[in-house]
């Protein structure tokens, strides 16, 4: 048997494959969640896993779950990452995961969702924002985080992602160093990120999943905004995906 | 249709305009309640009353309008009905529920004004609703800061009486709405020409209350573990409460009661059994803003009770119907009013009771705390309503919305995660 999780998310699109063969992998979701589906089913084929195969259970999570048209089981982000997360932090710990175009703070206690939250429409505090402000200064995300390192921030006091750019162009105009206007954009997004979290009680353990889960250097400016010590995770921008394919693993083996 | 369209005309509408409400109309109602499975029969009254709601209603105001008749639009739960039925006018609720009307609304209010209050007043001045044309006067009250600022910029273009809300809770305030009610049916009287007998409010009072006691029966239906009625049709049925004829209203409830009643006896449910039971708390839904509902009954789980001003708000607790002097039957009226818990009373320890109770009575297992996008009451409010109900065990689930459309799928993966979460 094959348990597939795909999550497929506004940037981007993971696949957790789990059961006869152990497999992980990542796509841009681009401009259709439809295609970008058909290229994931492709792709699995080439691996020997023929998604309507009966010895192959897949659930779909993720914004563009409902495109993904030969799942098994449609299952929301919030319980996906909660059970991806438990499989990296344990039974009872808060996920926060930093995405492309929401964030979400997750409580699972005993190994079940106890509670969690969502930023509104709006994307401050999110990837989306760190995206665009890296391509604003002309660089990667990556190299956006390796340049915040070495800045000193500088204030971006907006919430809102429209008028924070208009302040990182303030700063271009006066010839403020890059360094620091990353160091600034940085901040300013784990502001906003510890601002949700901080609505609701966090158990010890808390861990961050996403597309920057793997980042050291956002971590630690989260912790100490927070209080609290949150951990990085290696493969924590497949949580869901993992999540998505445990699921499918435990829905069929109950029925 | 075409008798609607001379209607409208000489309402001084703009048709064009209100063609285009028109035309979604009939799609919204097919999606939303069409669809829906195993529906009672006795649904097919409120569906011809929304599918012609700017027919039917609006005509039978104007005919009582030539017979000499004043019409008075609110938009509040607080203003009482019983007193301008009394001077043998009609109320009519004015809350506009549509982001058709909401941009109107902005032109002449800040855009961080509520979506209610912008679609109110953008529903006057674009003239793109039948009631809100034909109301003679429209009844205000000061419930918070968006609406006060708005009487003012409607009572530009309309006579609008506005009425003194206290909020506090203390034997003066009551004293005081007391004096305002006897403020309103000073203004009525004069108005209308027609006086405020003792016996035509006693008879009015027993006729909102006979409203009151229809809808209470439609909403101890819902508390049924045999569910058999949905949510979105219980609210639209709360929602055509504010302007349907009262009587007629009652009598249409109650016989609609008659066959969920027949239902519950016979366990036809409209869910399968062991289907989460949503209740919603916080800010009003007006006609026709069923997004939510919508949302909720599509995402595995059941409405059954709304801790709203369309839902418990309107209806619980009746007028004491035994005072015989217009002094005595006024201060029972502002008794009754002044009973029910709005976000904009400080302290308002009571709601969160009346929250705790309505979710024992109607066995939820989750709750929604519904907030308007900019109503800083109810949102600030939310954080009580929280707390309280993580101490009571009931999982909640906080959402911010307005009348578009385009935060759905948003708010769509909250709900599915919190029905996921609590059939976990």
């Amino acid at each position: 048997m094959y348990y597939v999780g795909i999550d497929i998310g506004s940037t981007a699109s993971k696949t957790a494959v789990r059961g006869g063969k152990e497999l992980m992998f990542v796509l841009p979701t681009g401009w259709s969640s439809k295609e970008t589906t058909m290229t994931i089913r492709e792709k699995l084929l080439e691996e020997g896993i023929d998604v309507s195969s009966d010895e192959v259970k897949v659930v779909a999570t993720g914004y563009g779950r409902v495109a993904v048209d030969f799942a098994d089981y449609v299952i929301t982000e919030i319980t996906c990452h909660a059970r991806g997360g438990r499989e990296l932090a344990g039974d009872d710990c808060t996920i926060i995961d930093v995405g492309g175009q929401d964030t979400k703070v997750i409580l699972v206690a005993a190994g079940s969702v106890q509670d969690f939250l969502m930023n509104d429409k709006c994307s401050a505090g999110t990837g989306k924002f760190l995206e665009i402000m890296a391509n604003r200064l002309g660089v990667t995300l990556q190299e956006l985080f390796d340049m915040a390192d070495i800045g000193q921030v500088l204030a971006i006091s907006s919430l809102c992602t429209v008028f924070a750019e208009s302040e990182v162009i303030n700063y271009i105009g006066e010839g403020k160093k890059r360094e620091d206007i990353a160091a600034g954009v940085v901040d300013s997004v784990a502001a906003k990120v510890a601002q949700l979290a901080g609505r609701k009680n966090l158990s010890d353990k808390i861990i961050l999943t996403g597309g920057i889960s793997s980042s050291v250097y956002f971590t630690d400016i989260l912790s100490r905004k927070l209080g609290k010590t949150v951990q990085p995770t290696e493969n924590g921008r497949y949580a869901g995906a993992i999540g998505a394919a445990l699921l499918a693993e435990e829905k069929s083996r109950r029925r | 249709m075409a008798d609607n369209h001379k209607m409208w005309e000489e309402l001084g509408m703009n048709l064009e305009l209100h063609d285009q409400l028109c035309a979604v109309l009939p799609q919204a109602v097919g999606d939303v309640f069409l669809s829906q499975e195993n529906r009672p029969e006795g649904m097919d009254y409120y569906d011809m009353v929304v599918a012609d709601i700017h027919g039917i209603r609006p005509s039978e105001l104007i005919a009582h309008q030539e017979n000499g008749g004043k019409v008075f639009g609110t938009f509040c739960v607080y203003v009482p009905d019983e007193v301008i039925f009394a001077a043998d006018a009609i109320a009519t609720g004015l809350c506009g529920g549509s982001q058709f009307w909401v941009p109107g609304g902005e032109k002449v209010l800040p855009t961080n004004t509520c979506p209610l209050i912008k679609a109110s007043v953008g529903a006057r001045l674009d003239r793109t609703c039948p009631f809100f044309r034909i109301a003679d006067m429209y009844i205000g009250e000061t419930t918070c800061d968006g609406k006060k600022k708005a009487w003012e910029i409607l009572s530009e273009d309309v006579p609008v009486h506005v009425m003194d809300l206290p909020q506090m809770k203390r034997v003066k305030d009551v004293k005081a709405w007391a004096e305002e009610i006897a403020a309103l049916k000073d203004v009525v009287e004069k108005f209308t020409g027609n006086q405020v007998t003792p016996e035509k409010l006693a008879e009015n009072i027993k006729l909102i209350n006979n409203k009151r006691k229809a809808l209470a029966r439609l909403y101890e239906c819902r508390k049924s573990e045999t569910v058999p009625i949905s949510g979105t049709d219980a609210l639209v049925i709360s929602q055509i409460a504010f302007y349907d004829d009262p009587a007629r209203f009652a009598q249409m409830t109650n016989k609609l009661c008659d066959e969920l009643e027949k239902r519950i006896a016979e366990g036809v449910s409209v869910v399968s059994a062991g289907t989460k039971r949503i209740m919603l708390t916080g800010t009003p839904l007006a006609i026709p803003n069923w997004k939510l509902h919508n949302i909720v009954e599509t995402s595995g789980a059941v409405v059954v009770c709304e801790e709203m001003c369309t839902g418990t708000r309107y209806f619980e607790r009746y007028v004491d119907e035994t005072k015989e002097t217009l002094e005595e039957q006024i201060d029972a009226i502002a008794e009754r009013y002044m009973g029910i818990n709005c976000a904009c009373f400080t302290p308002n320890h009571a709601r969160i009771d009346d929250i705790i109770r309505l979710a024992k009575e109607y066995k939820v297992d989750g709750i929604i705390d519904v907030n308007l996008k900019f109503c800083n009451l109810y949102d600030t409010e939310g954080y009580f309503v929280e707390r309280a109900l993580k101490e009571e065990g009931i999982p909640v689930l906080g959402i911010e919305t307005d009348y578009t459309d385009s935060d759905a799928q948003q708010l769509r993966t909250r709900v599915s995660a919190f029905v996921e979460m609590l059939n976990n």
